[in-house]
């Protein structure tokens, strides 16, 4: 399981080996933070921005 | 022969897009992942769409990213499932509700008007209590029961407040009296592939608002009316939501084009996300 930094605190954050890009992860922070796929094929966290509408459960 | 190759249009990978990006892996197929935040397409660019894949899934959260999303991909030349329409459509309530009844579809009685004093007339038409919907929207959220005038006026001064100029089209509905559940089935290709009941003591039955569920049948008339509603509204791939109306038996209240299923999933077994995968796969060999 991958350790990335968080962009908020600093703090570690455990990726799943399995982390598609969109996931979402919830950070001890308190801070939403989204897997996302960099051009070369690297994953960076990025805070969520959120769909601009109602969704999920 | 190479693997075949699907696609997936999406913003956010919840249980549902992760589990048919493992269903596609498990068919050994090559599924390409859309993360829509970080896409960009020129309308019209074949050359893009050349490199994508022939078929692809739209499970966009947000209906207006799953509607200009999927109409941007298919002027790429790519067959979307849902197509961009379809998905128009269904996420909005009046033309849903409109191509349902065109297609001789049971649906509880629904009217709209445009204004407060309109709204009025028509909920005294329809007969309390009704049921207060925004046009677009999902999860049972802004949707309101009112009792009487009182409650609706407070509803609709409430709803004239807000600054969406959709909050100025008011769907008002029957209030259904449903025996404290609705049923919620999924239509993937044509087909009622699991049904489930949703109970509720809260009168929006909805499991994202916590209810408990049971498997319904999908054989027989249930799932035959669901797909008749899904097609109705051009949809492939659907959560069609029904109530059951203890004189006039199944309702179409709505149909759903990127649906839900973990629930439907834990509840029934049925391997959903392998349902669609096959189906992507069948479009795609065509
Ligand atoms: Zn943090």
């Amino acid at each position: 399981m991958p350790t990335l930094k968080c962009p908020v605190c600093g703090g570690p954050v455990e990726v799943p080996d399995d982390a598609m890009p969109g996931e979402l992860i919830d950070h001890d922070c308190g801070v939403t933070l989204e897997v996302v796929k960099r051009d070369d094929g690297s994953i960076e966290l990025r805070p969520f921005e959120g769909v601009g509408e109602d969704w999920g459960e | 022969m190479g693997l075949a190759k699907i696609g997936m249009a999406y913003m956010v990978a919840r249980w549902e897009e992760k589990s048919i990006a493992s269903a596609a892996r498990k068919r050994g197929a090559d599924i390409t992942l859309i993360h829509l935040s970080s896409f960009h397409a020129v309308i019209g660019d074949r050359e893009l769409g050349g490199k994508l894949p022939g078929v692809v899934l739209q499970r966009s959260v947000s209906h207006y990213v799953a509607v200009s999303s999927s109409l941007v991909l298919e002027s790429l030349g790519l067959r979307v499932v849902n197509r961009g329409q379809a998905t128009a459509a269904a996420n909005d309530k009046v033309w849903s509700l409109a191509l349902l009844r065109a297609a001789g579809i049971p649906t509880p009685v629904t009217g709209v008007a445009f204004g407060s004093e309109a709204a009025g007339r028509l909920a005294d038409e329809i007969g309390y209590p009704v049921v207060v919907k925004p046009t677009n929207g999902s999860w049972g959220r802004m949707v309101a029961l009112a009792d009487d005038w009182e409650d609706l006026r407070v509803i609709l001064e409430h709803r004239e407040y807000m600054p969406q100029p959709e909050m100025k089209v008011h769907l008002i509905q029957e209030y259904v009296r449903k025996p404290g559940r609705d049923i919620r089935v999924t239509v993937v290709g044509g087909r009622p592939v699991a049904a489930i009941y949703r109970y509720s003591s809260h009168w929006i039955t909805n499991t994202a608002r916590g209810g408990k569920a049971e498997p319904a049948p999908v054989e027989g008339e249930l799932g035959e009316l669901a797909v008749r509603a899904a097609e109705a509204v051009g949809l492939e791939i659907a959560g069609v939501d029904l109530f059951e109306d203890p004189e006039r038996g199944y309702l179409v209240n709505e149909v759903n084009p990127v649906p839900e299923f973990k629930n439907t999933v834990a509840v029934t077994g049925v391997d959903v996300a392998a349902e669609i995968v096959d189906y992507l796969l069948e479009l795609a060999r065509r």
